[in-house]
């Protein structure tokens, strides 16, 4: 299987996305930079990583998303092509319209850097085929933007097609107010698109891809992937 | 063509929790301030438009607005044009 890395100018998770692939998932990966105008044949899945892409000027996202290789990022997933985002990347998939909803400032308006816990609402996925029934996750999260908002209509949608994948949770699994770290709408951490093609994510997989880190509990995700090759 | 200069008031919608409003809020009553209620913050851009007319000018402001300058999802904005002498 082979990861293509979405490199924007204020990336930062570029690095950790590439190194969780090749060392921790035993992938084949590659940078791909946001000027690209073609995305190689050979790309399985693409990971738009973390950061600050475009210094988050305007909104987080709201300028990668008119990055010349955004296009091409949605013709891949027309076709079908898996795509992940993780935080930044998350934010530039509900700008760019892959990914219903949107992120917006912290609750508190602090940037929250810490280890949070993440449920699994729906393992029927993709991404999420290889997390065991009832674990919970504990995977980090950096952000000043990941309120997940959307309208009664689209989150209605959401939960009737069983696109909410993660939502924020406590040590043992309960989904409450206290465990939510930054607002977001029922908890939401993650969600994929209806064709279960597309995933966003605001906490850090590739973070917590190894013990040394952590956690590898992030490595799920990728193993997930790899089941589809 | 004329020469505008556009005007553009972005805020969040009503009913969603302005966060930034509420802390500056907040702050204001901590040092005195208890008669100022609802603070909301926004953005406010300005950029030089040629058109044909202001109307016209707003029309392209506007889509302007929908694509990248305001989040429609949660965001309302208002365009004001002048022309530029």
């Amino acid at each position: 299987m082979k990861f293509g890395v979405v490199v924007f100018p204020g990336s930062n998770c570029d690095s950790d996305a590439y190194w969780a692939a090749v060392q921790d998932a035993h992938c084949e990966a590659v940078y791909l930079w946001h000027k690209d105008n073609v995305i190689p044949n050979d790309i399985d899945c693409l990971i738009l990583p973390g950061g600050f892409s475009y210094g988050d000027y305007l909104r987080a996202g709201a300028i990668a998303r008119f990055s010349p290789i955004m296009k091409e990022v949605v013709h891949f997933s027309n076709k079908g092509g898996f795509v992940l985002g993780i935080c930044n990347g998350f934010q530039i998939l509900t700008e760019v319209g892959l990914l219903p909803g949107t992120l917006m400032k912290n609750k508190s308006l602090n940037f929250i850097c810490k280890y949070v816990y993440l449920k699994t609402e729906n393992s029927d996925t993709a991404f999420s085929s290889q997390i065991p029934d009832g674990k919970v996750l504990k995977i980090p999260i950096a952000h000043g933007e990941g309120n997940y908002y959307a309208d009664e209509k689209t989150i209605n949608e959401l939960i009737e097609h069983n696109e909410i994948v993660f939502k924020y949770c406590s040590q043992n699994g309960e989904i409450n107010e206290f465990a939510n770290p930054n607002g977001a709408m029922l908890n939401i951490a993650g969600i994929i698109n209806k064709n279960g093609n597309v995933l966003g994510m605001m906490p850090h997989p590739e973070r917590a891809s190894e013990n040394l880190l952590g956690s590898d509990d992030g490595l799920l995700i990728f193993n997930s992937l790899k089941r589809n090759f | 063509m004329e020469k505008y200069q556009a005007s553009i008031k972005i805020m969040l919608k009503h009913g969603i929790l302005d966060v930034q409003g509420k802390t500056v809020e907040n702050s204001l009553h901590s040092i005195g301030f208890d008669t100022l209620q609802n603070v909301r913050i926004g953005k406010f851009v300005q950029l030089e438009v040629a058109a044909e007319s202001p109307e016209k000018a707003s029309e392209l402001v506007g889509s302007a607005c929908e694509k990248l300058i305001a989040n429609p999802i949660i965001e309302n904005y208002e365009i004001q044009i002048e022309k530029i002498k």
